[in-house]
């Protein structure tokens, strides 16, 4: 489903964000990138859909070539979903109109029928109530179950995730993750950005550490759970699971 | 000082024949009203062309953005009145200059144009740094969406842009009101232009400037209050700048 080759990234003409990447997520399979702030893991999946140009290698996206000119961009975006860390529903429209927008705008359905759709998953989500108000009168976790509805909207193959729990209330990351999980059982192909290991151990079926800019390890969760191979992915976790 | 006050003079005959001095001033004050109008339609149009211009990625739309704000903020209206009227037909083939001499209306359209130009490259800077100042994942969002860039700018970015920038496009309006008293340079007989020919026929300089002062304070107080009234229409229910 999701296929990267040998991806460079480069910022300016001296930082490299990413170093000769490779890796795939097959379909229905759930994949959570780790690894330390800068490492280069949420520049990795924006590159994925082309939020970010790579400048070497190739990335391919349900059989379509995303770093070709020739690609139509906008009509590939559409289909795959994506939530990030700050939420970004927009602001001056209610729930309803923000699960609307795209897909009237972009797949061209008629307004009846992307309402349905819309109330269908804002129920999923358990916000059915909520559809009339305004982000800002949501909370925080309320936003993002937003966010993954809207994008569950345009009827994704594949959603890729940026960190989705990193700017919310410790209580608020629980429903949210609930959501992911039920999402992953279903049968998404998901690639997740996460510090969240217990989220990675429940529904993960492999972990992709990275550290400067270098995808160090791409194991089985029970692999890289039980025995990382490299000494930085296990000072990694140890870090991040003695509390 | 032996000045002779006469509060009556509004109500007495001009000597153009066109009422009395009260209907000439009034005749200004719809002139001045008609010409700030035009020239905010052409500020809110251009600018909002070129503030867009210099968000965008490309080099060439952000060199053209700041080329046309430099040009147009940093000579004085004055002399950019002069230039379209009395320079520009000149420069102008002979014919091509010959007709725009003959136009009727000439002052009223050289106004209009001349200021609303020179305000513009205000809007547009104001716009700029509206769009500047909201969240970068905004437009990542839309963009992931598979939102196209001009769909990005009409339904993400401008209603959140036009909404922050609207208490200094307040002012932008009030300069522009203003502004247009700079016309009476080019022929323009608008509110100035009245009370001074009737300061001139009737030698009652400061009931015509009392009278012209508290018409250019009425218009901005009806330009104030519809800002407001605007500003509080479309304020979004929970947003920090809402209600």
């Amino acid at each position: 489903m999701i296929e990267l080759r040998h991806v460079d990234k480069w910022y300016g003409p001296t930082f490299q964000a990413l170093k000769d990447c490779t890796t795939s997520v097959a379909k229905g399979e759930v994949v959570v990138v780790c690894g330390p702030s800068g490492s280069g893991k949420s520049t990795l999946i924006k590159c994925v859909n082309a939020l970010e140009p790579i400048q070497g290698g190739e990335i391919i996206l349900d059989g379509i070539k995303v770093n070709d000119p020739k690609t139509d961009l906008p009509k590939l975006r559409a289909r795959v979903g994506m939530v990030f860390q700050h939420f970004e529903l927009f602001p001056h429209l209610r729930i309803i109109d923000n699960l609307c927008l795209a897909q009237e705008k972009v797949l061209g359905r008629k307004h009846d029928e992307a309402l349905a759709k819309a109330v269908k998953l804002l129920d999923r989500v358990g916000l059915r109530e909520q559809a009339k108000k305004y982000p800002a009168e949501l909370s925080g976790g309320q936003q993002q179950r937003v966010a993954i509805a809207r994008a569950l909207a345009m009827d994704p193959v594949a959603m890729l995730f940026d960190e989705p729990t990193s700017a919310l209330d410790p209580e608020m990351i629980s429903e949210v993750l609930d959501v992911m999980v039920n999402l992953a059982r279903d049968g998404m192909t998901m690639m997740v950005v996460t510090h969240e290991m217990g989220f990675a151990s429940k529904v993960a079926h492999r972990v992709i550490f990275m550290d400067q800019g270098e995808i160090v390890e791409d194991a089985l969760k029970a692999d890289f759970f039980g025995k990382p191979r490299s000494d930085r992915a296990q000072k990694f976790l140890s870090k991040i699971l003695q509390h | 000082m032996n000045y002779h006050w006469n509060w009556q003079i509004f109500f007495e005959p001009n000597p153009t024949g066109s009422g009395t001095y009260l209907d000439m001033l009034l005749s200004g004050l719809a002139l001045t009203i008609k010409t700030a109008l035009m020239a905010w339609i052409i500020a809110l149009v251009f600018g909002s062309l070129i503030g867009v211009l210099r968000t965008l990625p490309s080099k060439a739309a952000g060199w053209i953005g700041f080329a046309y704000v430099e040009f147009f903020r940093n000579m004085p209206l004055l002399v950019q009145l002069f230039l379209w009227f009395f320079v520009l037909p000149e420069l102008l083939p002979r014919a091509a200059g010959l007709w725009l001499k003959q136009l009727p209306n000439a002052p009223f359209w050289t106004a209009s144009i001349g200021v609303g130009l020179f305000m513009s490259a205000r809007v547009a800077v104001q716009l700029a740094a509206g769009i500047a100042s909201l969240p970068r994942g905004q437009k990542q969002a839309a963009t992931a969406l598979g939102l196209t860039t001009a769909q990005t700018y009409r339904y993400v970015l401008l209603p959140m842009a036009y909404r922050i920038i609207l208490p200094p496009l307040t002012s932008e309006f009030l300069n522009t009101v203003k502004n247009t008293a700079v016309a009476i340079t080019i022929g323009l007989i608008e509110l100035t232009g009245q009370a001074r020919a009737m300061q001139e026929f009737s030698f009652q300089v400061f009931e015509a400037f009392t009278a012209a002062t508290i018409m250019y304070l009425l218009i901005n107080f009806v330009v104030v209050t519809g800002m407001r009234l605007l500003e509080r229409k479309v304020a979004i229910p929970g947003y920090i700048a809402g209600k």
